[in-house]
């Protein structure tokens, strides 16, 4: 069995379309890229019940013969209720979103969280470490011996 | 041995909750428990002595054969008395150390009492894995105990440091740990040193195993952290770091040694880096001042020299190994002990400081000289044994030609040189009368706190004396090494080893004599081997690169993350397509011409949404993509997914709209899009390899499809023609099941984005509506509630005006639409009943509970674009959670009332007959589950326009009140 070329192109189209949409920063734009991936994804789906034939529903009659495949159909009405039960959900992220960021004219925008972390600022994350590392390696340098300490220890303790 | 740790692992769980009550006291009543299991280990004496084991078994995962096996044999015997003694007798001396005021008292007790218990779990078990889980779990507990003083920076760097050191030395075991099971296909200890494999593998697994053993025993280049461990209190230091844990590292080798030491680089590594520690430790301990440091440098030292001996793997060398081992313990926890009393007394450990300690605490002073000199190897002590021991199999080994041999010997001879000048430089710096300090005053202290120091001294003594029954327990051990006639004995007569010994212990007095130029020289030399500053620079490395990875690849935003799924899917799945087989047979342009151009208008539409600047030309342009598939699935010969698509479609664009009328027109008004370049290639790629996945899909289908058993078992089983509908409510009903649950879960989502604080008040209905349905009110203006008061005077001029929604006279005069509200009016009931038929004829025709609750749905939305909010109140004026509820719950009764009648879940029972319109029905209990579906549709279709409709409607005109005083946005509805 073969798929039909036509219909390939227009889900690779529309998968391309849709994630090249989906990969911008703007929410509703990204939705939309969302939207375009579920209708061609669905459309891969449709692509796995063959050919075109007559719908599936039993007749009793010579052209149930030509009955497409039904369990794709079955996966796919699932799909578009819960594609667009997500749809809406996402909707109703991007509002508040936008509400609570107030961005007001500045749509739906979002900046990386983190977009603005140094190095540094990283970094800092182990400054404790490093001053808890440098406190016992003092410990143990003080108690090292000098060869001039000691003189001045007894010199010390002479003058005392 | 299993009943012991259990007794361990219970008590010292409840230690923190008794130290409450008893306070210090704590201490003494958990010394019992090791001192029992002292006892006990006395009453193997006899078994152990003849060459038997205690074995004791018990299965833990047979599937990959590691059970809780303990075994006792000699070795396990030595050093479960060193660890339990001395670990009583640390308990009983923490009695005094510590006062009732130490903070963290309970918890220090548990954990140095669990310290004591997995020691000993760790020399008894047989199963090399569960070893090796106590060998983890002892540096756990190190980190823990070195870390007592949790305020102390220096406490947690040291704590820190041995965690790192030994668990990373842990990790590179476990690797040889289990390629040495792997090999021997055994867990166990005794099995897999007794086949004392050979080979490349077991030379890696074993040297593997070292590094953990010398990391544990902290021996160069990980000696480092053994000195700052003495962050820790000093009964720790005594316990962990000189008696118990850096034992554990010995004990490995010494358990190796009989089966493994003829393994390649066993000998460079244990006794070329052994001497390397001796010297190095030994060295270091020279030149501190602080006394419990000159001790720590002074383990490291003797640590190494017990390596160097216990991996030597002579018979002799073996005997020699396991009594140093057994001094070692004694004097070296006796010497921490008094370091810690002399501390508690005089307020310091800084020698400098202390002058006439000795002539103060004369008994005290005695004791440390005990242990010092056994420390020396000086007669008649324990300690001058066991180095007799060492020497003569050392100098046998040499003289046999044996390169490693002349290593060892000289090498632990200068040790012991520097031990004997260390040892006399610790006994004068600590008891000694100095000029330079005023004579230290000691606070009075009960004499009860040298009870431990003083049976460990005593013990050193009473060992040296009754060598010949030691060495007949001691023997069975070496035995296992090989051949040899050596015996433990104070008196060995004028042999080579006395000579060596006297000649060392005069050397080491004379370098203490001659201490002033010694530090001199050492100050003037580079420090020997400054390992620590390799650790800092390992750790900052990974510190920092850990920073930049994270910088790297989280930066918190979607695009980024999706971008390296995305790519991650090209690269795995393109290539398995590419290089896949499976390229189909034939090509077919189109199933029928029509879809040519259909096609066409999707792919055009769908590449002018991504190019779209206004949003709602993006949202329309999706939507002829959606609708174009409405007209693929008809033709394709799939009505119910036509009919479904189609209602969706027009939902989602109202759905779109009332969202998106809120925000700015322009998509991206200040922030142009980035990364264009990458967006399209990433695309492009996805694109390509989804085509060709749906190319060769069908082409590499090998089983025979279930579609042709359907229509037989739709119309049979299921009683319905529509094989779709058959297979949602009935033959697939598990999934629609989990399908609704999604549903739900999204509706509740939603409507919990928008209503932060409740939804249940939230379906706005019109004051007195139902009084209001009369004709006679008909022809009033009901006032919107909100607007009440400013409003008043507009409804006056309306009067007289029909209504034809009951909610259509709370809207502004100028956002009425009559003409729509006729057509609402007319069409809203059928499309209910439309709705209806749906969802009964679905069994046997197209539709169905989905598409009939979309329609529904749909009906509600015409509902609320008409009359607005109250308009929607009034059409149902009940919580869309109960409507999801109720449908839910008529699914999951389908599901389970098939239950009670002994059938499976969610099976069907029929009862059919002939309706007029409907014609001949088929009523089943899968009727009443696509009932179920059809209310959760209609509830997320309710709970969409009440929060994504309704709720922004008000907020909208909240904030459009707001406005005139303040700006867009009310403060109050941000902070709720």
């Amino acid at each position: 069995m073969s798929a039909s070329l036509t219909l390939v192109l227009l889900m690779a189209v529309m998968y391309g379309t849709g994630v090249y949409v989906m990969l911008e920063r703007s929410l509703t734009r990204f939705l939309i890229g969302f939207v375009l991936v579920g209708n061609a994804t669905n459309l891969l789906i449709l692509l796995m019940s063959g050919p075109s034939g007559t719908a599936p529903l039993v007749t009793g009659t010579a052209s149930d013969d030509r009955m497409v495949d039904p369990v794709p159909q079955v996966l796919m009405l699932t799909a578009i209720v819960i594609n667009f039960g997500v749809t809406a959900f996402i909707l109703a992220l991007i509002y508040r979103t936008w509400w609570l960021a107030q961005l007001g004219d500045e749509g739906d925008t979002l900046s990386d969280e983190h977009e603005h972390d140094t190095e540094e600022a990283t970094d800092a994350v182990f400054h404790q470490v490093d001053v808890d590392d440098e406190a016992i390696q003092r410990v143990l340098d003080e108690s090292n011996e000098h060869s001039d300490d000691d003189q001045t220890t007894s010199r010390k303790g002479a003058s005392e | 041995m299993a009943t012991i740790l259990l007794v361990f692992a219970v008590i010292a769980v409840v230690t923190p909750s008794l130290t409450r009550v008893l306070s210090t006291k704590i201490f003494y009543l958990i010394a019992c428990i090791p001192a029992a299991a002292f006892v006990w280990t006395l009453f193997q004496t006899a078994t152990v002595t003849t060459g038997g084991t205690v074995v004791e078994t018990i299965e833990w995962i047979p599937q990959l054969s590691i059970s809780l096996s303990f075994r006792m044999d000699t070795l396990a015997w030595l050093l479960s008395l060193v660890i339990t003694g001395v670990g009583a007798l640390v308990l009983v001396y923490c009695g005094r150390y510590f006062s009732a005021t130490e903070p963290g008292l309970g918890r220090f007790a548990a954990l140095l009492f669990a310290f004591a218990g997995t020691m000993f779990g760790l020399v008894t078990a047989d199963d090399i894995i569960v070893m090796f889980m106590f060998w983890e779990i002892t540096s756990v507990l190190s980190y823990l105990l070195i870390g007592h003083y949790t305020d102390r920076k220096e406490s947690r760097g040291a704590a820190l440091q041995a965690l790192l050191v030994t668990t990373f030395g842990g990790l590179v075991m476990l690797v040889g740990v289990i390629m040495i099971s792997v090999q021997a296909q055994s867990t166990s200890l005794a099995s897999i040193v007794e086949q004392g494999l050979a080979g490349p593998a077991t030379t890696v697994a074993i040297l593997l195993i070292l590094v953990g053993a010398i990391s544990k025993s902290a021996l160069v280049p990980f000696h480092f952290w053994l000195p700052a461990a003495m962050a820790a209190p000093t009964p720790v230091s005594a316990y962990l770091h000189a008696a118990a844990m850096v034992k554990a590292g010995i004990y490995l080798v010494a358990r190796l040694a009989p089966g493994y030491a003829d393994t390649p680089g066993w000998d460079a590594m244990l006794v070329g880096l052994g001497v390397l520690t001796m010297l190095v430790g030994a060295w270091r301990s020279l030149r501190q001042y602080d006394l419990k440091l000159i001790l720590a440098y002074g383990t490291v030292s003797q640590l190494g020299f017990l390596v160097v001996i216990s991996g030597y793997g002579t018979r002799d060398s073996a005997l020699a190994a396991v009594a140093l081992l057994l001094a070692h313990a004694i004097y070296k926890a006796a010497l921490f002990l008094v370091v810690g009393i002399i501390d508690h007394r005089a307020g310091t450990r800084d020698w400098r400081h202390l002058s006439g300690v000795g002539r103060q605490a004369p008994v005290l002073a005695v004791i440390a000289a005990i242990a010092v000199a056994s420390m020396a190897g000086i007669p008649p002590l324990f300690g001058f044994v066991a180095k007799e021991a060492v020497f003569t199999s050392l100098l046998e080994g040499a003289l046999d030609g044996d390169v490693w041999g002349w290593v060892a010997i000289v090498g632990t001879a200068l040790g012991s040189v520097l031990t004997v000048a260390y040892s006399a430089r610790f006994l004068w710096g600590a008891f000694g009368n100095r000029r330079s300090a005023a004579p230290t005053e000691l606070h009075a202290e009960s004499g009860s706190i040298l009870i431990a120091p003083g049976i460990l001294a005593a013990a050193t003594i009473v060992l040296g004396f009754v060598t010949a029954p030691i060495d007949t327990v001691l023997a069975p051990y070496a035995d296992t090494v090989g051949e040899g006639h050596y015996h433990l004995a104070l008196w060995h007569g004028l042999e080579p080893a006395l000579g060596i010994s006297a000649v060392v212990v005069l050397l080491g007095l004379l370098l203490f004599r001659w201490r002033l130029p010694v530090a001199r020289l050492q100050d003037r030399l580079p420090p020997v081997i400054d390992s620590s500053k390799g650790y800092w620079a390992s750790t900052q490395a990974v510190d920092r690169l850990s920073a930049k990875v994270t910088l790297f690849a989280q930066r918190g935003g979607l695009v980024q993350y999706l971008s390296t799924i995305l790519v991650v899917f090209v690269l795995t799945l393109g290539t398995i397509a590419l290089i896949g087989r499976a390229w189909p047979t034939e090509i077919r342009l189109w199933d029928y011409p029509a879809q040519v151009a259909i096609a066409f208008i999707m792919a055009t539409a769908a590449i002018a949404a991504a190019r779209a600047k206004q949003r709602m030309t993006a949202v329309l342009l999706v939507g002829v993509t959606g609708f174009g598939l409405v007209a693929l699935f008809a033709l394709h010969g799939a009505p119910d997914l036509a009919l479904t698509q189609a209602l969706v479609e027009t939902i989602t664009v109202v759905v779109f709209v009332l969202v998106l009328r809120r925000l700015p027109a322009k998509i991206a008004q200040r922030n142009q899009p980035i990364h264009r370049v990458r967006r399209i290639v990433i695309g492009t790629l996805t694109g390509l390899v989804m085509g060709l996945i749906g190319v060769i899909a069908l082409g590499a289908r090998q089983a025979e499809s279930i579609a042709t058993e359907l229509p037989r078992l739709a119309v049979e089983e299921g009683h319905g023609k529509n094989i779709v509908n058959v297979m949602l409510v009935d033959i697939r009903a598990w999934d629609t099941m989990g399908e609704i649950s999604v549903l739900v879960v999204v509706a509740t989502g939603i409507a919990s984005l928008l209503f932060v604080s409740q939804r249940g008040a939230a379906v706005p209905r019109l004051s007195g509506a139902r009084r209001r349905r009369t004709p006679s009110f008909r022809s009033q203006v009901v006032a919107d509630p909100h607007l009440a008061d400013r409003e008043m005077e507009a409804p006056r001029d309306a009067v007289g005006r029909h209504s034809w929604l009951i909610g259509g006279r709370a809207i502004a005069e100028a956002n009425r639409s009559i003409l729509l509200e006729v057509l609402v009016r007319l069409l809203f009931h059928p499309a209910i009943v439309v709705s209806i038929f749906l969802l009964f004829v679905g069994h046997n025709e197209p539709g169905g509970g989905f598409a009939g609750g979309l329609l529904a749905g749909l009906a509600l939305v015409l509902r609320y674009l008409a009359g607005g909010r109250y308009e929607l109140g009034e059409a149902v004026p009940i919580d869309a959670g109960k409507v999801l509820g109720v449908g839910l719950l008529l699914a999951v009764g389908t599901a389970t009332a098939s239950l009670f009648f002994g059938a499976e879940a969610l099976s069907s029972a029929y009862f059919s007959f002939d309706v007029p319109i409907l014609g001949h029905l088929s009523f089943g209990t899968s009727s009443i589950f696509d009932i179920g579906v059809y209310l959760v549709v209609v509830g997320l279709a309710l709970d969409i326009l009440r929060s994504l409709g309704a709720e922004v409607d008000r907020q909208q005109e909240e904030a459009d009140i707001d406005e005139e005083s303040t700006d867009e946005f009310s403060a109050s509805e941000v902070d709720r």
